[in-house]
């Protein structure tokens, strides 16, 4: 019997194939260029960056497939990695004067993080379990080492060990769920898997369910879902601040591709309903999130524990399913892309130098002293609070509007009472920036803000109102997003 | 001319500007801020000379796709129900922002940007055609307001800034499930308030849907017993915050009834008539009782509105040409004297650094210009006739017996009660032996002061007199929400 070899095409591949390659670029110029100054290993992650957005719109409505449907470049994927894209050039902008301000490599930063773009990458584009596994290791490993990146302070050592050991756990039930699926349907191609579990003579029924469950273990770590959040307020609070924003934004996008995807592909509702469980995990998530962010005065805690609460809004649109709630996800996943780093972003232009402002207490009075970072602050928090005319009060709209849709309407309820609650901590820090009289230590003039961060920041803010304002466009792409 | 986006634009480009100017010139601040004020005010005049009093349809309609794969779309307009608010806002705006000249010394350049941005929220309320944009307008109004409680307020200012917003999005979230409800109930796929209209709102959906909106304009109104956080809001806030809280904010939440209550969920409104009556009622006579008993000249104020934003409830749900129009004549009305009231307890304010009613007395001695414009304005607000509150509430009154007499008997003991809190106040604060040295060197008022006074009174006076100026260019619009099937027959 002749053996046959897929075709090999490299094309759709493309958007996770240049950040890797740019990540050994950096590395290899890191070591064998005599660099003066490091900032042009940044600008060649950005052109690497911004080289595989390039193609990620050149393939767009294409719907192009490789390796045998293990790797499908469809319009969601495309959508997702663009999120990515964009995040990951904005962390970079954030992290230059961060990583100098505390004497910390940028080369290895860099190459860690294309690593770990690239995983996210693949893993959208994943249509085959175990290529999804291949993207989330490979998202997971530099994830690890950058969250101990700042090995002088033990905060962030600790984030690291806390993530790499929870993480690995994890992993293991992501791939026991796959070779128990594997088991069930001896294949591990979503299509396949559908097609194997639809079929009137499946037998391996106990089997698919434990497989379907251990998989949403997975998921549910690498997204933030109660009850596999427990890592999340340790390690966002130790890892280095831009590389939180990474991670919050990032990771729950390229998560949250393969769980739509594995989900909405491979276990048809009608052979395994598994929407009233995500709706449940989704009240949860967003409730335990919002309710345990009130009482935070970390604001990378509360963003942390907001972070839960905004995987659960996303968990929304999964239980609506369909096309509105696969363009609602994308839509929201972007606007939680732009707001959140704008969170974060604001909070580091805030700081001064190696020292940064975090607490409720050291807040008070920013808008006194630095009003523009305490502006795009307070802009993103508020977009996260559900207001208009920001993007998180579209994103929210489309979600509810996909669940009310579905026949959701009780979740929706519970969802905009949820944002009641998290109004409350979003407003915290913006009643401190602004009604109180500024903190002991830092009246002094601050220093001017970095270029690149404040490029990053205007950047960001201006994405976020943009989309609160013109969201027409944004979704005019996100509608185009099908699923197969 | 696309009057309505430059009405609604003009304060947002006129608060990018004041952005960029420069901190510490106080001077040029408060001139660009008053010039920006005076510019809008100039816009809604425009609009007065061109609106046409004999329609009920929409005017100066203006329409853009917006997000068209939802149906929404930037659909603005104005007619007989929104033009007098319009009128109102831009002219309340022109007063407080030279009202505030003499009380706020710090972050000028955040007060002018924020009440900026309040105006165009505000008339962006108003004007707006299509629920999502209303909504947006709707929830955006709260966060300049709730910046403006908060920096600029009194003691409690964080606590009442917080409140405020906490209490209204509790009842607009829902609000916002229902507005999704009643997209995907009608079939429509449209967010286009004229459209959805023509729907005939499911009648098993219709209480449910009504009850969300309802819930959110009665807290805005405030209505009882939802009213818990206005005394804390009105109390604490500076002077021109309570002006335009107690003048335009408000009658956000009344507005709200009458454009999407009323037409959207025509049965359940019937319905649902009794309870908001009776809540009103309740509201009145409740309001000007604790009205009479506070020792805080500012929280009498504040208790005296939810006493009269009751009359307003009254005459909406009445369901009368009549009362239907001295609600929307009240809503100008209660704008102006209650806006007038709380420029006065801050003038007085400014100058005793109290508002306490026990620290005054005899003040009639000192300040007798004040003190006689004081009087004029209680008199309004306790609608004494010539002056414009006794237009508007009579009219209500009247409208509100042919629902049933009962209401008229329980509602018109609002009136007395609120001469007893109002002149009794006046009684302790002006008259009386003059015995506190520091009320005996008190200035009275300056120049400014003394215009937006008369700006204010006159218009008190204008409303009393000639109150049919105001009522015709309301009369086809009212008639055509109504008795929407008979809109031909009504208008002459």
């Amino acid at each position: 019997m002749p053996l046959t070899l897929p075709e090999i095409n490299l094309y759709p591949l493309l958007p996770a194939l240049l950040p890797a390659a740019t990540a050994i670029l950096i590395m290899l110029a890191d070591v064998l260029l005599p660099l003066k100054n490091k900032n042009w290993l940044a600008l060649l992650a950005l052109l690497g960056l911004g080289a595989a957005a390039y193609f990620s719109l050149v393939l767009f409505g294409a719907n192009a497939s490789a390796f045998n449907q293990s790797i499908v470049a469809d319009n969601f994927a495309l959508g997702i990695s663009l999120v990515i894209l964009f995040t990951g050039a904005v962390t970079i902008l954030l992290s230059l004067d961060f990583l100098a301000a505390r004497g910390l490599d940028l080369g290895e930063y860099l190459a860690l993080l294309m690593g770990a773009v690239s995983g996210m990458i693949l893993m959208a584009l994943a249509n085959d379990l175990i290529v999804m596994f291949l993207g989330l290791e490979l998202l997971s490993l530099p994830l690890y080492v950058l969250s101990a990146f700042w090995r002088t302070n033990e905060r962030s050592l600790e984030a690291g060990m806390k993530y790499f050991l929870l993480g690995a756990f994890s992993s293991a039930f992501f791939l026991y769920g796959i070779a128990l699926l594997y088991g069930a349907t001896a294949t591990t191609n979503l299509e396949s898997i559908h097609a194997a579990v639809s079929a009137p003579a499946f037998a391996a029924y106990p089997l698919f369910l434990m497989g379907a469950g251990l998989l949403l273990v997975g998921f549910g770590f690498k997204v933030g879902l109660v009850p596999f959040q427990w890592w999340i307020p340790d390690v966002y609070v130790g890892a280095p601040t831009p590389l939180t924003a990474f991670m919050s934004v990032a990771t729950k996008a390229a998560a949250f591709a393969a769980f739509f995807r594995a989900f909405m592909v491979a276990i048809p509702t009608d052979v395994f309903d598994w929407r009233l469980i995500m709706a449940l995990i989704a009240v949860v998530s967003m409730t335990v999130g919002n309710v345990a962010a009130l009482t935070q005065t970390n604001l990378k805690r509360m963003l942390a524990y907001s972070s839960i609460a905004n995987a659960g809004y996303i968990l929304v649109a999964l239980v609506a399913g369909g096309a509105a709630g696969l363009s609602s996800a994308l839509f929201y996943l972007a606007a939680y892309a732009v707001m959140n780093l704008g969170a974060f972003g604001g909070l580091i232009a805030l700081g001064q130098g190696a020292q940064e402002r975090l607490t409720l207490d050291e807040l008070a009075g920013a808008a006194q002293t630095k009003p523009w970072a305490a502006a795009a602050l307070a802009i993103s928090l508020l977009s996260l609070a559900g207001f208009p005319p920001f993007a998180g009060f579209v994103a929210k709209f489309f979600v509810f509007g996909a669940a009310v849709n579905a026949g959701y309407v009780w979740l929706a309820i519970i969802g905009v009472l949820n944002s009641l609650v998290a109004v409350y901590y979003y407003l915290h820090p913006i009643v401190k920036m602004y009604m109180n009289p500024p903190a002991e230590g830092w009246v002094a003039a601050p220093a001017r803000t970095p270029l690149a961060l404040g490029l990053a920041v205007v950047v960001v803010v201006l994405f976020t109102i943009a989309l609160g304002l013109f969201p027409s466009e944004v979704l005019h792409f996100a509608q185009a997003a099908m699923v197969k | 001319m696309p009057i309505i986006s430059l009405l609604l634009l003009f304060p947002i480009a006129a608060a990018l500007v004041t952005a960029l100017l420069p901190k510490n010139n106080a001077r040029l601040i408060k001139g660009w801020a008053l010039v920006a004020v005076a510019v809008e005010f100039g816009l809604a005049v425009y609009l007065l000379a061109n609106f046409a009093p004999n329609t009920s349809q929409m005017q100066f309609v203006e329409y853009q796709p917006w997000i068209p794969q939802v149906g929404i779309g930037y659909h603005v307009g104005v007619d007989g129900l929104s033009f007098w608010l319009v009128m109102l806002t831009t002219f309340l705006m022109l007063i407080s922002i030279p009202a505030s000249f003499s009380q706020i010394n710090t972050r000028l350049k955040e007060y002018v940007i924020f009440f900026l941005l309040l105006e165009a929220a505000m008339l962006g309320v108003f004007v707006a055609l299509d629920v999502f944009l209303f909504y947006v307008f709707w929830e955006f109004s709260l966060i300049p307001m709730a910046l403006i409680i908060g920096i600029w307020g009194h003691e409690r200012r964080v606590y009442a800034a917080v409140k405020f917003v906490l209490f209204t999005m509790s009842g607009s979230l829902l609000m916002l499930v229902a507005i999704l409800v009643l997209y995907f109930s009608t079939g429509a796929r449209t967010f286009d308030l004229l459209e959805l209209q023509k729907m005939i709102t499911p009648a098993t959906l219709q209480p449910w849907l009504f009850a969300a909106f309802a819930l959110a304009f009665a807290i805005k109104v405030p209505m009882f017993p939802l009213h818990t956080w206005l005394p804390d809001a009105h109390v604490q806030a500076p002077t021109a915050g309570s002006i335009i809280l107690a003048g335009v904010l408000l009658k956000l939440g009344a507005y709200g009834f009458i454009r999407y209550c009323l037409t959207l969920f025509p049965d359940a409104s019937q319905q649902f008539a009794p309870v908001m009556i009776t809540l009103a009622i309740i509201g009145i006579i409740f309001g000007a009782m604790v009205a009479a008993i506070q020792k805080d000249l500012k929280s009498l104020v504040a208790y005296s509105s939810v006493s009269h934003m009751g009359f307003i409830i009254l005459g909406i749900f009445a369901f009368s040409q009549q009362a239907m129009s001295g609600a929307i004549l009240q809503m100008v009305n209660h704008g102006l004297s209650t806006g007038a009231l709380f420029l006065f307890v801050g003038l007085l304010y400014e100058r005793r650094h109290t508002r306490l009613i026990a620290d005054f007395g005899g003040l009639h001695k000192t300040i007798p210009v004040l003190s006689i414009f004081l009087l004029i304005v209680m008199f309004a607000s306790t609608s004494v006739p010539g002056l414009n509150g006794f237009a508007g509430e009579f009219l209500i009154l009247l409208g509100a017996w042919e629902a049933n007499p009962l209401y008229t008997v329980f509602a018109a003991t609002g009136m007395i009660l609120s001469a007893i809190y109002l002149l009794w106040a006046y009684q302790r604060v002006m008259q009386g032996p003059l015995t506190n040295e520091k009320n005996k060197n008190l200035p009275d008022l300056n120049r400014r002061e003394l215009a937006l006074t008369l700006a204010l009174v006159a218009l008190i006076v204008l409303i009393g007199v000639m109150p049919n100026l105001f009522l015709n260019p309301m009369q086809a619009s009212i008639a055509a929400l109504l008795n929407p099937s008979n809109v031909a027959g009504l208008i002459k």
